[in-house]
């Protein structure tokens, strides 16, 4: 089991990072909020309910109004930007108008200016196979200013983007985030990064909580803590998970 | 480290396994060549080869006259036309079933294991195209050559519960082969099965679909050719014609012409996998 029994209450509107090293259960804990995964124990509630008692076609209109972006940005090959990030709207819209989309992009000016938040705006109609690894995980975090959703959950934002297009990209997100009256949740390699511009900060270790704090009251000695053992992450040094290990698919083979 | 060990550690492990399995299917093989009296040199013996010979050589000249060559462009038309039919009945038959068989698109299995309606639902529609593609395509046509009468639509019929059971199972296989994770992500987010399908999956399985069913094509003019020779109408009665009066250039003229076709359905595919690519 990723987490430990743990209890956490976050208001709507509040924007919080989550850090911790490596294996600490963040990307979990962001999975069980986007109802992802159920809570194999405990409760879970949303807006005052528990989702997993709901029946599956609620559930999936409640996952609608959630937004979890995943570290690897989830573009498949052939699609165009515009279409990529336009795909954050379909739980708004009806399958008619998600096909005609299609064929002409609904909405290309909204597009345009989340993918210019990022600074990716010149690459609106180009395929998503073609862009490199950081601009692949700015459309797919472009995609959280178009979907209809009151809670973000973006999973370490950062770990492909160098240091200013990183500032960037948060700011884009805090921002972005604060305008819609979005409640936002992030995990955080960068612990500069999450104390310069989240005001809540929650240390996450071996699937237990650590701490929850303002970030003005995280101290070095709460950090030095936190991070024992994996002082290199703390330190900023390229994390051996920045490159997110994919497992290689086993071969398929077809009978035709 | 002295010779010996040396030398046994420097042996190759999987080497014994190797043996046991190459000799394990020589053994299965043995009575599967008894059973299907698997005697190759037979085709060589004189009074064999002569007969071979004899046969070959009567496919020569192609018959190319005038009044031949329109029949045969009609019933090639035909041929094709049986095909495609055919195949579209099948993409009917297909298309639906493999959206509701697919566990690429199954919601319930987002968050871990499939739930058991969902589950058996997906089952049976399985068992359903097993079904249709385990009952040949020629047995098919004899039953509807029965019910509808010698001609085409006997073939259509055929060809497209035959072929809707095959497309069925490789478009599941192959919506499901694919990275699930911008389909899931779509999912997770709230979108329609639909919705996942059209900006997730089949971006990226839209070049292997259509090359796949471009091959179908392919197999549909062959087999439309067999089911002619049930009755069905096309290229294949005629060339059932020709061989029964031992016509040989008429048969070779018929030949080229599916060996056309074949090559035809080559370049489609190739060229549509460059389009899709």
């Amino acid at each position: 089991m990723a987490l430990k029994p743990l209890t956490l209450t976050v208001a709507a509107g509040e924007q919080l990072a989550v850090i911790g090293p490596s294996g600490a259960g963040k990307t979990t804990l962001l999975q069980l909020l986007a109802c992802a995964l159920p809570p194999t124990q405990g409760e879970f509630m949303l807006d005052g309910a528990q989702p997993w008692s709901l029946p599956r076609s609620q559930l999936q209109a409640l996952r609608g109004q959630l937004f979890l972006a995943p570290q690897v940005p989830p573009l498949p090959p052939r699609q165009r930007v515009v279409t990529a990030v336009l795909a954050g709207r379909l739980p708004a819209i009806g399958l008619w108008a998600s096909v005609r989309s299609l064929f002409y992009p609904s909405d290309i000016p909204a597009a345009f200016d989340a993918l210019e938040r990022f600074d990716l705006a010149d690459k609106l109609f180009e395929r998503v196979d073609r862009l490199s690894g950081g601009e692949r995980q700015r459309v797919g975090l472009a995609r959280a200013l178009l979907a209809p959703a009151k809670l973000w959950l973006i999973d370490e934002p950062l770990s492909a983007l160098d240091p200013t297009r990183a500032r960037q990209a948060i700011a884009a997100l805090v921002e972005g985030a604060r305008e819609r009256g979005v409640t936002l949740v992030a995990t955080l390699h960068q612990v500069d990064a999450a104390l310069a511009s989240f005001p809540r900060i929650v240390g996450l270790r071996e699937g237990a909580l650590a701490f929850d704090l303002p970030a003005a009251q995280v101290s070095r000695e709460r950090l030095a803590a936190l991070y024992a053992q994996f002082e290199h992450e703390l330190h900023g040094a390229p994390a051996p998970e920045a490159a997110p290990a994919v497992a290689p698919q086993p071969a398929v083979m077809h009978c035709r | 480290m002295n010779t010996a060990t040396r030398a046994a550690t420097l042996r190759d492990p999987a080497w014994a396994g190797r043996v046991w399995w190459c000799s394990v299917a020589l053994v299965l093989l043995w009575p599967l060549a008894v059973a299907t009296e698997f005697r190759p040199w037979v085709l060589f013996e004189p009074s064999n080869m002569k007969i071979s010979a004899r046969f070959i050589a009567s496919f020569f000249p192609p018959v190319l006259n005038g009044e031949f060559l329109a029949l045969v462009a009609r019933e090639a038309w035909r041929t094709v036309a049986i095909a495609t039919a055919g195949l579209s009945l099948a993409l009917v038959l297909a298309i639906p079933l493999t959206l509701l068989s697919t566990s690429a698109l199954s919601v319930s299995a987002l968050s871990g294991r499939m739930a058991p309606g969902p589950f058996w639902f997906r089952q049976v529609l399985r068992w359903l195209l097993i079904v249709l593609r385990s009952v040949p395509e020629l047995v098919w046509a004899l039953v509807f050559v029965r019910v509808v009468g010698l001609g085409p639509t006997a073939g259509v019929l055929a060809i497209a519960l035959t072929y809707g059971g095959m497309l069925g199972k490789v478009y599941g296989e192959i919506l499901e082969s694919g990275e699930a994770h911008p389909t899931q992500t779509l999912m997770r987010n709230g979108s329609g099965r639909l919705q996942a399908l059209f900006y997730g999956l089949l971006p990226q399985n839209a070049a292997e679909l259509s090359s796949y069913t471009v091959y179908r094509w392919e197999c549909a003019i062959r087999s439309s050719v067999v089911l002619g020779f049930v009755g069905a109408g096309g290229l294949g009665q005629q060339l059932d014609n020709s061989m029964k009066m031992f016509n040989g250039g008429e048969v070779a003229t018929m030949l080229l012409v599916f060996m056309a076709l074949v090559a035809l359905a080559d370049r489609v595919s190739a060229s549509l996998r460059k389009a899709l690519g």
